[in-house]
């Protein structure tokens, strides 16, 4: 897998980052490497095999429909950069 | 007596016998943290005034007969990526430099209905992403055997607060080997509990299929204590089981006679460094005498297993890391042009190297036109891992093994080549993907005097099994009991 | 050329559960922003969902009542992008192994029935809300809805006429209010629909390239945007241009589509089995179980009034179009035990009105049991059908009792005879001309009688008690 600079574009862009000049040519050499050895599950035959994303078998987890009363609203925005009015304030997104 | 120098439940009973107040205890060690100030940096906070007054509280109650636990009044403190309520709890992070959760873990909830006497949060790498604590945006974590090397990480904090006598006991998480490999580093017994046997309602998640919050402490039967505190079904939690758990301390006999021990000949290979792979070798002919069978056996699947744990974390790193986007909590960058803008640099500005590489590798495995060939090939690799220990476990009841490949290296040494790091977790990792127990106790030093550790694996929910070996190992050994002179580097 | 259109919908149904899909928070629709939140559904660091088993029910009750088969394992998965009113930068949403999958729903249109295949039926939770703030040239983000449950029905590209949309829109909307899974208020954002839709020559077989319109929230928005949509695309086509794969916004106002800025890169969800969730099986049994005490859907109630009742099938299938006004008939048919007079009026005076004042039937305020006392009052006589008319009409928009408006208004009938024979005396001394006419043979005076009779009587007396004691009279 080749690592170059249009992917590591494209999946800075996906994970919100921005990736700087002095950054670049070490990401673009780490990455490369990484997914290099990545590659190696490629010699391991793994035809018939499932692929397996929870490893125990617990199954059904429920909880009944029933409200709790939702906790004050400073503690959900007690943490916000920016707030307004009861609402998380951000940069102008809707019209 | 030297109070620092107790074990946790020595110090307990003490407590318990009205020998030693808690608020003494908890006095001499802020008085430790203190005195050592930043030779270590095992903490990112001290709650002092916090601590002293509970301290206080969970006297009375001691006095009153309402707390009973074996380690009610013993001081501990908690990595700082376990959430406290109101509580600076920043995952080492700049991105969460400000972040008071609402809400205390379930971890958190069990250890105060224990009446333990929580002194602060633990340094760790950034996120927990890391094999060093040196990732932590609250500076580097120091061994105190010898402060030029690493304590290992994530859980570094965890383990160098016990080694140091910061802290009698404390919790960590372990992803990869979080837990395990630091406590071999810094020479200390840490366990990483079956996923689903603690809670993980309140600890930031990382890889969430592979997060497990565990022990850290100077003893197995200390270690077993606390996992009587933590484990038990959270209904907080989905992926977390009623199990028979909740005896560990009462289980331990000593009694190992029979015990049927597995040594994996592929952890032995060409990358194992001599002097661990000979002390491991010589934990195996401690535990022969002590009446345990011992047999090698191949395990071929061991090469595979970082690939396909680095595929798995990533990938779920990815998709847990989106949250921290400047607007809820924790970092927002000063400037920004727009929406997009605000995300790119909060982000940027907030995350560390290695977190953002993380993070792009886990985008970039789950990505369109490589999701296939990467995470859908690891979650098969990860079944056949599931499979070999599976298979493991029809003949042998523990596994034991290496933790790492070597004693902890240097500072500045690993994070420039992180594929190096990486493959520095090869013994730990499995153990996540399978979702098993795995214990690491001290079983000696190189030349240099560091700690060496030995790993023992478990079957699922087979915690108890794997602290009776390690207790009887303890009873007959006393690398467990050593502890760094001075901390300064020798 | 003659172009056809191809339309494929994405339909979303906020589920009436009364809590949210993965924390116990409250679903009600509004309330003050961020009320009816924690740290869940917040997104806060360290928490971690939980499925409310009643989401998988209704979704299992939905797949049925689609013909559906239901995935016995089923899987969540995390669909990953970044924006403000999604906190935890993901939507917990079912990819690969979604409840239900392969089922139809049949829909009547002027061409015929036609049956409109269902591709998945999967769960899933809502977003937040953004709101403009003009004053700080901002965004306001409320996670009130973050984490209400939906279903997302995903059709089959079987439409070829916005007809065909409205009517099976209709049909999932009256099918989920009879499943008392969804209010389907698309007014309220509980019913939404994505279109895709494609145009291509007629008689191709081929699809061409189609553009989806997302969050369509009224019939006749959608049934004007896909009318537009479709112009727009053939005019693209026409003049020898190609069609943009892209997603549109529908401005109702101006009555057209515009591209919507796509500044972001493109759609790269990042979908992956959600680790915090364990996967959840269905057994046969739980099946069973939901198929045994799936409620009477419309299509069985109204084969019921026609047999049960002997309701006209045009009557049974208008009055069980919609569940609230089936009940309606039923609550009223129970007390009055009249169910063709009840239906009479249903499709008469109550639809007529629903229709000129437009208000839909779930927010009619005249309850079963007033015109059950209407019903009554014809019954016994108190009335006639013609004050019963204008008493519905005066009570329809307050629900004010029908007993009392009657008796405020005094237009009880008069059935006292004695009362009746008094009017019909002075009646008939009044108008000797008009009785030595009926006595000649005239039959019309007879009823220039009657109608006078009735003046006096000022129309509260029952035609047939006038009639009979005016020939008595006159014998």
């Amino acid at each position: 897998m080749k690592i170059d600079n249009q992917l590591i574009d494209y999946v800075a862009a996906l994970s919100r980052l921005e990736v700087a000049d002095s950054e670049r040519e070490g990401l673009i050499k780490d990455l490369g490497s990484i997914i290099g050895y990545m590659d190696k599950l490629n010699t391991l035959n793994t035809d018939d095999i499932e692929p397996m994303s929870h490893a125990f078998p617990v199954r059904n987890v429920f909880r009944e429909d029933k409200v709790i009363p939702s906790v004050d609203r400073e503690l959900i925005l007690q943490n916000a950069p920016a707030k307004k009015d009861g609402s998380f304030k951000v940069p102008k997104t809707v019209e | 007596m030297d109070l620092l120098k107790l074990g946790a439940l020595e110090l307990g009973q003490k407590i318990k016998d009205k020998e030693i107040s808690v608020h003494d205890a908890t006095s001499a060690m802020l008085d430790k943290i203190q005195a050592d100030g930043d030779i270590y940096n095992a903490y990112i906070s001290v709650f002092k005034d916090e601590a002293l007054k509970s301290a206080d509280e969970i006297q009375a109650k001691i006095d009153s007969g309402e707390l009973t636990s074996p380690l009610a009044g013993v001081p501990m403190a908690i990595k700082d990526n376990i959430c406290t309520k109101d509580m600076l709890t920043t995952c080492g992070s700049k991105m969460l430099y400000n972040f008071k959760p609402p809400y205390n873990a379930g971890v958190v909830e069990k250890l105060n209905k224990a009446g333990a006497v929580i002194l602060g949060k633990l340094n760790m790498d950034e996120f927990a992403m890391g094999s060093t604590s040196e990732t932590s945006y609250y500076g580097v974590t120091k061994n105190p055997w010898n402060t030029n090397h690493v304590p290992g990480g994530s859980s570094g904090g965890a383990a160098v607060a016990v080694a140091a006598n910061e802290a009698y006991y404390t919790l960590g998480s372990d992803t990869g080997g979080s837990i395990r490999q630091p406590c071999s580093y810094c020479g200390v017994t840490g366990m990483k509990p079956t996923y689903g046997s603690v809670s993980r309602y309140g600890l930031v998640a990382y890889a969430s299929s592979l997060d497990q919050i565990g022990p850290v402490g100077n003893s197995a039967k200390d270690i077993a204590a606390v996992l009587d505190i933590i484990t038990g079904k959270d209904k907080r939690d989905s992926t977390s089981v009623e199990c028979d758990c909740g005896n560990a301390l009462a289980s331990l006999t000593g009694d190992i006679q029979g015990l049927r021990i597995g040594i994996p000949t592929d952890y032995f290979g060409s990358g194992l460094d001599n002097e661990v792979k000979e002390k491991v070798m010589a934990a195996a002919k401690t535990f022969e005498s002590l009446g345990a069978v011992i047999e090698e056996f191949p395990m071929p699947i061991v090469e595979y297993c970082v690939p396909a744990y680095y595929i798995i974390a990533c990938a779920e790193a990815g998709s847990n890391l989106s949250r921290y986007d400047g607007i809820k909590y924790g970092y927002r960058a000063e400037n920004y042009d727009d929406l997009y803008d605000l995300y790119l640099k909060s982000r940027s500005e907030g995350f560390g190297m290695e977190v953002k590489r993380r993070i792009m590798l886990g985008n970039f495995v789950l990505s369109s036109g490589y999701y296939d060939a990467y995470y859908t090939k690891a979650l098969r690799v990860k079944a056949l891992i599931k499979k070999a220990f599976d298979d493991a476990f029809q003949k042998y009841d523990v596994i034991l093994g290496p933790v790492a490949p070597t004693t902890a290296p240097r500072i500045g040494e690993s994070l420039c080549e992180p594929l190096k790091m990486y493959l520095s977790d090869i013994y730990t990792v499995s153990v996540n993907l399978a979702g098993l127990p795995g214990l690491t106790a001290p079983c000696g030093f190189d030349s240099n005097n560091m700690p060496i550790g030995f790993q023992l694996i478990g079957k699922p929910f087979g915690e108890n099994t794997l602290l009776n070996a390690a207790h009887a190992y303890q009873l007959s050994t006393d690398f467990h009991t050593k502890k760094p002179e001075g901390g300064k580097n020798a | 050329m003659n172009y056809e259109m191809v339309i494929g919908l994405e339909v979303h149904v906020e589920l009436s559960t009364k809590s949210k899909i993965f924390c116990s928070c409250t679903t009600e629709f509004g309330g003050d922003p961020n009320t009816h939140c924690c740290p869940v559904c917040t997104g806060l660091p360290g928490v971690l969902p939980v499925l409310n088993e009643k989401v998988v029910e209704y979704a299992i009750r939905a797949g049925i009542a689609t013909n559906c088969e239901i995935t016995k394992y089923n899987k969540f998965d995390r669909k990953n992008y970044f924006y403000p009113d999604l906190p935890k930068a993901y939507q917990i949403s079912q990819l690969y192994l979604p409840i239900c999958q392969n089922g139809h729903v049949d829909i009547e249109t002027s061409k015929g029935t036609k049956s409109i295949g269902i591709h998945e039926i999967h769960m899933e939770e809502d977003a937040g809300k953004l709101i403009h703030d003009p004053w700080d040239d901002c965004t306001l983000a409320d996670y009130n809805r973050c984490g209400v449950p939906l279903l997302e029905i995903v059709s089959e590209p079987d439409f070829r006429s916005a007809e065909e949309v409205t009517a099976y829109l209709q049909k999932l909307k009256s099918t989920f209010e009879y499943l008392d899974i969804s209010d389907c208020k698309m007014q309220e954002g509980s019913m939404r629909a994505d279109i895709n839709l494609s145009v291509r020559p007629v008689g191709s077989d081929t699809f061409g390239t189609r553009t989806e319109m997302k969050n369509m929230n009224s019939f006749k928005a959608i049934a004007r945007a896909i009318e537009g949509e479709f112009n727009r695309q053939v005019e693209v086509i026409e003049s020898g241009k190609k069609v943009i794969q892209e997603t549109r916004r529908w401005d109702d106002n101006k009555e057209r589509s515009y591209a919507m800025r796509s500044k972001e890169n493109a759609h790269d969800y990042r979908y992956f089995p959600e680790p915090d969730l364990p996967p959840v099986e269905i057994s046969d049994e739980w099946i069973e179980r939901v198929r045994s005490e799936q409620p009477e859907m419309a299509l069985e109630k109204q084969k019921r009034y026609q047999e049960e009742f002997g309701l006209p099938e045009y009557d049974a299938r208008m009055i069980t179009g919609e569940k609230a006004m089936a009940d309606f008939f039923e609550e009223a048919t129970k007390l009055t035990n009249k169910p063709k007079e009840v239906s009479n009026w249903i499709m008469g005076d109550i639809f007529r009105m629903l229709k000129e004042l437009s208000i839909e039937t779930s927010h009619m305020k005249l309850s079963p049991d007033n015109l059950a006392k209407l019903i009554m009052m014809i019954d016994k006589g108190t009335i006639n059908r013609n004050t019963a008319k204008k008493v519905l009409s005066a009570v329809f928009d307050d629900n004010a009792d029908c007993e009392q408006y009657v008796k405020d208004n005094g237009l009880q009938m008069v059935n006292d005879t004695a009362a009746v024979e008094e009017v019909i005396k002075k009646v008939l001394e009044n108008n000797p001309q008009s009785v030595s006419d009926y006595k000649g043979g005239k039959q019309k005076a007879f009823g220039f009688i009657v109608g006078q009779c009735m003046k006096e009587l000022k129309g509260k007396a029952n035609p047939a008690v006038v009639n009979e004691l005016l020939k008595k009279a006159l014998s």
